[in-house]
């Protein structure tokens, strides 16, 4: 688990260019979108796509992203369970 | 009609042309296939939870038209006009890219939404919360001079007073590589390096102290070189300009074949000091607006830098610019600017 979100935080320092973040600046806890990261809608789309391209997890109700999308412990938490890859 | 004026000029280049007072002070030799355009420190005019998805071509867009409008004193233009030729082709390539790779699934609305030629006025309209008219012209070597024939004719016709506009390209990474194997191919080819920059200007109804003037313009997408001469002839006549009244011809040569163009400009003037300013540059289908950012600091300054001297011929003063550019034969501009 520990691998998969580390994993996780790379991922999206790179994909959506999170150039002013290093890996060790994002606790597992910290909000991904609001006061955390600052994430935005763009950026939510990015994940899913992430989410289906790597994990083989396709999200059908935008309402479960508002939940999976928390943080990167409820991320990891959710891909540990459901991935297909 | 009303007369046109350009307030400011900011030019990012490959050269030291943004950071600096001077005026081609310190000269990066540009040698080899390609050249990055020396960046700003894009923090100081662009917040990093927007630049995040600014590929290059937006973030020297929105920096250089930000120094110009504070130049000008200027919080909010009636127009943002800006002229590219191939836009943002750095997230084309990477779309289109993805698109093979990932066989058509998995595509992200990043590269897509930042693909498009209209991208920087759009973040640079964002940016100032600017509802104004906003055009882009992609028009490859008569992008920008498609732009700032707009927004010459609103000011002229009074459509607005104060008109941002701009003319921006970046490299890519790979499209550029297959037109340089091109070039490359023979001697007859272009002779600089390809590459990028942003030269955004205010241009403005009302005349300053000091104010340099745009006096006129004109394009042509196609012409013989007889076709050119009989052009210009009619371009100074229609402006009441004497050949021996050009101080300077800042000409956009290359080196490629098609330079006998600029020669056969450059023998109306033989009075006049002849500049070109490509292998300071680089070639780019909106590297004409370094050129004008050259003109205008010439006229300002009254000053000219020695490596843009290609013949010289002594003038005490510069009060008469004329500007011509051409890309392979085609999209010839005239550009005459007064002090």
């Amino acid at each position: 688990m520990t691998e998969l979100k580390q994993e996780l935080k790379e991922k999206i320092i790179e994909q959506l260019n999170l150039e002013e973040f290093t890996v060790a600046d994002i606790a597992d806890d910290d909000a991904l979108f609001g006061d955390g990261l600052g994430l935005d809608s763009i950026d939510a789309l990015e994940l899913i796509v992430m989410l289906d391209k790597d994990y083989g997890i396709q999200l059908t109700d935008p309402k479960e992203g508002q939940e999976i999308f928390k943080s990167i412990a409820v991320l990891a938490d959710y891909i540990a369970d459901k991935r297909a890859k | 009609m009303k007369k046109v004026f350009i307030d400011s000029a900011v030019s990012i280049s490959a050269q030291n042309t943004f950071d600096t007072y001077g005026f081609l002070e310190e000269i990066k030799d540009i040698s080899g296939k390609t050249v990055s355009a020396n960046y700003p420190n894009y923090r100081d005019y662009i917040a990093l939870a927007a630049s995040r998805r600014m590929a290059t071509a937006v973030k020297m867009g929105v920096t250089a038209a930000s120094k110009a409008l504070e130049k000008a004193n200027l919080k909010q233009p009636d127009a943002i006009i800006t002229g590219t030729g191939m836009g943002c082709i750095e997230d084309t390539e990477k779309f289109l890219n993805n698109i093979i790779s990932n066989e058509e699934a998995f595509l992200t609305p990043t590269p897509f939404i930042q693909s498009t030629h209209n991208t920087v006025g759009a973040q640079i309209a964002l940016g100032l919360n600017c509802k104004a008219y906003n055009n882009t012209y992609v028009h490859a070597a008569l992008s920008f001079e498609s732009a700032l024939l707009d927004a010459q004719l609103l000011l002229q016709q009074d459509e607005g007073k104060h008109v941002l506009v701009g003319g921006v390209d970046e490299l890519g990474k790979e499209i550029i590589n297959y037109v340089r194997l091109m070039e490359d191919r023979d001697s007859s080819g272009i002779q600089v390096p390809f590459s990028e920059g942003a030269s955004f200007f205010v241009v403005s109804s009302e005349a300053k102290e000091a104010a340099i003037q745009l006096v006129d313009m004109e394009v042509c997408s196609t012409a013989s070189e007889e076709k050119l001469q009989e052009n210009l002839k009619g371009f100074l006549l229609r402006n009441k300009i004497e050949p021996f009244q050009i101080d300077v011809l800042i000409a956009g040569r290359n080196g490629d074949a098609f330079d006998v163009y600029y020669d056969s400009a450059s023998s109306f003037f033989e009075n006049a000091t002849e500049l070109h300013y490509k292998h300071l540059s680089g070639e780019f289908y909106t590297a004409s607006s370094f050129g004008l950012w050259a003109a205008y600091e010439i006229l300002n300054r009254q000053e000219i830098p020695k490596p843009l001297i290609y013949k010289d011929e002594s003038t005490s003063e510069i009060n008469t610019i004329l500007l011509y550019n051409q890309f392979k034969g085609r999209d010839h501009s005239f550009i005459l600017l007064k002090r």
